[in-house]
């Protein structure tokens, strides 16, 4: 069966079967759990071997002048996840799990274009209006209730973002480790400086996007985050009215 | 409501998931020949319960499943796949935990330096290595920090120094030089003055000095090719014969090393960075003699590489076929270091 919002998309991603009050509907393909649950730690992995090089030179801060509202990142911050003297460490894990980040993250790139799931991941002309309202609901400033569709506006641009910002820190990352082979690179990034700020900043983008997400997953529930390990979810057929 | 639709992409699915995809191909199969009318499932072909038919189960008319039998499936598949994802969340806490057991390679987890290694050979194999490093307009040169204290001694004299060379060829111009025998190999080498390096080429360039630790400076440098300096010196060969440093440096010895006087710092070059155009014997920075805390009289400026391996103060130049002692290196850091 089709429902109304899966018009025009491969009949692959919404197949549903069961009936009475309760069924099963795919929801994420088993390859996606494994990306999404490789690059889990390893991104973690990555922000953390990241630390142990960045203490060595901690020079970015919010502030004017003299004046510094905070600093990246407070002593008390280095010594609670023990991230001082630990340069040498931290790039020979650096140099080590990038390869694990980058083939992990192609592999999803090509996937989702091949099996077609790019689909639900591309935002549209609607994904931007839609994601404004959906911000709005979860906000609890306006009635306006998300579409039942596999991803939302939002979520469409969230995770469309987050693997463009992947493609960033790969790019940023490889004009700050060979900015002499990757002279052209390290210049249209604006520098080595520049390059090393803009590598810094996507990674405050990844704590930012994994805090909105947690809360997101949290607010969903349970049956949105089996999905992500079972890949299905339970729905109730009652939320449909072409049942 | 027509659900043998779904069927075939249904199959499509196990088959891409790996979930039970030939306990459901029989079942589909089945299904599809089945008249729309026969709708009750023959209690005798209620599938067996393992582990791999959950979907196969639910691929079946559906009109008699009851919701209690859509919870049931729901709970296998979660429990199959929850299972799964404890199995693989072990595994990779136990390889986290095996990799940080392994035994230290000069200060780092073998592994790692293993890593290191790896991706030096492949930036060896598939960058070129002549290419240049970006130069810069000299207005925007300013002088470095000062970094580093290793080999630095303080009751270095300037006025003494010499530099030795060792790992010459028979054949290079080193005869007429002031020889030397080493005292720890007894290898014959040579020492040079500073005017001796300066009767080489002088160069110039405004490059950016790389550190590890994350900070760059664009600086102008000048000094000699330590490619002039090989060419006129005459590096030991692999062959035995002659060396032609230009037109086949693959016959030169694959390694430099370079150290302090008091031999406090020390690190190794392959080859070809060595000879690389911009790598300088340096002796002057930004428009002046180099000040002792730069590392006058005589420092290497290597843009193909982090800053640690431009040394400052260098005492003693040795061509060698072994991989040199580096220091940084023997403290976890990559040996290679390339840009």
């Amino acid at each position: 069966m089709k429902f109304p919002w899966s018009a025009g998309v491969p009949p692959a991603a919404f197949e549903s079967v069961g009936s009475g009050m309760k069924k099963i509907e795919e929801k994420h393909p088993l390859a996606i759990r494994w990306f999404h649950w490789i690059n889990f730690p390893v991104l973690t992995l990555m922000i953390w071997s990241g630390l142990l090089i960045y203490w060595a030179n901690d020079i970015y801060r919010i502030g004017f002048g003299s004046w510094t509202l905070f600093h990246f990142l407070p002593d008390s911050f280095y010594s609670a996840l023990n991230l001082s003297h630990r340069l040498a460490e931290g790039m020979a894990w650096h140099f080590f799990l990038m390869w694990f980040f980058a083939i992990n993250g192609f592999l999803y790139v090509i996937y989702t274009v091949l099996s077609g799931e790019w689909r639900y991941l591309v935002p549209n002309r609607r994904s931007f209006l839609e994601a404004i309202q959906v911000v709005l609901h979860d906000l609890h400033l306006s009635k306006f209730h998300p579409p039942r569709r596999k991803f939302n506006g939002a979520q469409q641009i969230a995770y469309t973002t987050i693997i463009l910002m992947g493609g960033g820190s790969l790019v940023t990352g490889l004009a700050i480790y060979k900015p002499v082979q990757f002279a052209w690179l390290t210049s249209l990034l604006g520098g080595y400086p520049a390059a090393r700020l803009e590598h810094f900043l996507l990674t405050l983008g990844y704590v930012a996007f994994f805090l909105v997400h947690i809360a997101q997953v949290i607010k969903a529930g349970w049956n949105n985050f089996r999905a992500m390990i079972a890949g299905f979810e339970l729905i109730t057929l009652e939320d449909f009215p072409d049942e | 409501m027509n659900d043998k639709v779904e069927l075939p992409h249904d199959k499509e699915r196990g088959e891409k998931t790996g979930e039970g995809a030939n306990a459901e191909d029989r079942e589909g199969a089945a299904v599809q020949t089945r008249p729309v009318s026969s709708a009750n499932p023959d209690p005798s072909k209620k599938p067996v319960e393992t582990a791999g038919d959950a979907v196969s189960k639910i691929d079946g008319p559906l009109r008699g499943k009851t919701e209690k039998e859509v919870l049931r499936q729901a709970i296998i598949r979660s429990r199959r796949s929850f299972l799964v994802a404890g199995a693989a969340a072990l595994g990779g806490f136990t390889g986290w935990r095996w990799l940080n057991s392994r035994r230290l390679d000069d200060d780092i987890l073998w592994p790692l330096r293993s890593t290191l290694q790896v991706n030096e050979q492949l930036a060896r194999d598939y960058f070129k290595t002549t290419r240049v490093a970006p130069t810069f307009p000299p207005s925007t040169a300013k002088e470095p920090r000062i970094n580093g204290t290793e080999g630095m001694d303080t009751d270095f004299d300037p006025a003494s120094w010499r530099l030795r060379v060792l790992g010459l060829s028979e054949y290079g111009g080193s005869g007429t030089q002031n020889m030397f025998e080493d005292p720890g190999t007894g290898e014959n080498g040579i020492t040079l003055g500073l005017e001796d390096i300066k009767q080489l080429p002088r160069v110039e360039m405004v490059t950016e000095l790389n550190c590890i630790e994350g900070w760059s400076q664009v600086v102008q440098w000048a000094g000699t090719r330590l490619s002039d300096f090989a060419a006129k010196y005459g590096p030991v060969t692999m062959s035995g014969a002659p060396p032609d440093v230009e037109k086949n440096p693959e016959d030169l010895v694959r390694y430099v090393s370079l150290e302090t006087p008091d031999n406090g710092y020390y690190v190794g070059l392959d080859m070809p960075s060595a000879l690389h155009p911009q790598t300088l014997l340096c002796y002057e920075m930004n428009g002046r003699p180099l000040s002792p805390a730069h590392g006058a009289p005589l420092r290497l400026v290597i843009p193909v590489k982090y800053g640690i391996k431009n040394i400052k103060r260098i005492g003693t130049i040795r061509f060698t076929d072994q991989r040199p002692a580096d220091y940084w290196a023997e403290r976890g850091y990559d040996w290679y270091a390339g840009h």
